[in-house]
């Protein structure tokens, strides 16, 4: 009885440091299988902590989920002005349409597109919508422009992970793949009456 | 007189692009493309051009491919694509067809492979060896995927190659997981296997290389590969790295009984 009390124990602990070990030679594969190629820096293949805890098919616990979400929504920048929504809806597709930036054949870190089309549907009349976010049809004219609802849109295109850790979705401010300015557009792009999101 | 049928052959393709794009805009799907490309999948000129490179003498050692052992022996080109990757004990590695490919030439023609790994896609001998593919894969079409994953190695690989389908990194924190883990998902209009399952990854492994309607560009597994961790926003890896070849046999080990249509026709 005792001895396989201790067998049980002795076990756990090799699998547990096997599996460490496969983790540690991944991430080494994952440096040494690249190279950096303009502004695409080897630095881009190591992971922050986010990216670290949601690199398995099962999510971490909830207090990990929390603690996680927590830091990521410190990082956030609101505007300074108050001014949330107060871009141009039209700067905002092009922004949502553009899914270029920030790879090794694009030339400069600046004047990236937000991607939104790859993965949400926004201009109902837009064909070729990704599906692997939510729709984001009629954003503002379903949700409203209450200030909670104007803030959380905010804190999510800056760092979709103060929201769900584990979201798909890029941290476009946090990230710097889109600058303050470009957020606002989209801003508009999503709630403007005006916008075709919203007709 | 091979180049004018090359000439004539893509002619005929960029003929019939228009309408075809037409179509796909329609019902965003690209089966009737593969249908109406069936009967003469422009990836032939490749294949043509691979199989002449695999008999014709090159390289400083002035031989041909002949001998080339794809794992079922040398020179046997049947059905071995289907078996790839696999552990081979004289290079002591497991090896994808495109880096074993690298080795025979690099080995019996004398052609350094530090020219393909530091080539470009489709261009000097990485874009010889492209062709090479083509040839290669068309003896495994319709067979079905085959790959031993008993060998520690392969073992090892298919199980780094899991973990690196689930490893976030990069400027927008993607994994290949992102765009293939759940059925039915589009990125805009191109439609995504879910490589967690065995049919999806049979989907994704089975599929490519492939010949691509929308820039008549014909692509590798590294091709593709290549390019996924480019939108992926990563940087660059390195051609037939240790990555590439993991990622190859987590899938082609999970597609493992279903058939492949080699080459593919994709948009």
């Amino acid at each position: 009885m005792k001895k396989t009390l201790m067998f049980a124990p002795l076990a756990l602990c090799a699998s547990v440091s096997l599996a460490a070990d496969l983790d540690a030679k991944v991430a080494e594969m994952m440096k040494t299988s690249f190279k950096a190629n303009g502004i695409a820096s080897i630095e881009r293949q190591v992971q922050d902590e986010v990216q670290k805890a949601c690199s398995s098919p099962t999510q971490p616990d909830a207090a990990t989920m929390k603690r996680l979400e927590e830091a990521q929504m410190a990082t956030i920048q609101w505007p300074a002005n108050g001014d949330y929504t107060g871009g141009d809806w039209k700067e905002g597709a092009k922004i949502a349409i553009s899914g270029r930036g920030l790879t090794w054949t694009d030339p400069t870190p600046d004047n990236n597109g937000g991607g939104c089309y790859n993965c949400h549907a926004m201009d109902p009349k837009e064909v070729s919508a990704g599906t692997i976010g939510p729709s984001l049809v009629g954003y503002g004219k379903l949700r409203g422009n209450s200030e909670p609802m104007v803030k959380y849109t905010w804190g999510k295109l800056w760092n979709s992970k103060a929201y769900n850790a584990c979201s798909d979705m890029p941290r476009n401010g946090f990230g710097k793949i889109l600058t303050e300015t470009q957020i606002r557009h989209v801003m508009a792009y999503l709630f403007d009456p005006e916008s075709p999101v919203n007709k | 007189m091979k180049k004018t049928i090359m000439a004539v052959a893509i002619g005929a393709v960029a003929l019939t692009a228009p309408n075809m794009q037409a179509m796909a805009s329609e019902d965003l799907n690209f089966d009737a493309y593969r249908q109406m490309l069936a009967d003469g999948n422009p990836a032939e000129l490749f294949e043509m051009e691979g199989e002449e490179l695999w008999r014709t003498a090159r390289g400083p050692k002035n031989a041909t491919l002949e001998q080339c052992d794809l794992g079922v022996g040398a020179g046997v080109v049947d059905g071995a694509a289907a078996q790839l990757p696999r552990f081979f004990a004289d290079t002591g590695k497991v090896q994808d067809l495109e880096s074993r490919l690298m080795h025979c030439m690099e080995t019996l023609q004398g052609i350094p492979s530090a020219e393909i790994i530091n080539g470009k896609f489709r261009q000097g001998e990485r874009g010889k060896l492209a062709s090479l593919v083509a040839y290669v894969v068309t003896h495994s079409n319709g067979k079905k995927v085959q790959v031993d994953l008993s060998h520690p190695k392969m073992k090892e690989m298919y199980d780094m190659g899991e973990k690196v389908f689930y490893y976030r990194t990069g400027a927008m924190d993607f994994s290949c997981a992102s765009c293939h883990s759940q059925d039915g998902k589009r990125i805009r209009a191109t439609q995504l296997p879910n490589i967690t399952t065995s049919k999806g990854a049979a989907e994704g492994w089975g599929s490519w290389p492939a010949y691509r309607v929308s820039n008549s560009q014909f692509w590798t597994m590294q091709h593709r590969l290549w390019d996924c961790f480019r939108q992926q926003r990563t940087a660059e890896p390195v051609f037939a790295s240790d990555v590439t070849i993991a990622l190859s046999v987590f899938m082609a080990g999970k597609g493992n009984g279903y058939e492949a249509v080699w080459p593919g026709v994709k948009r």
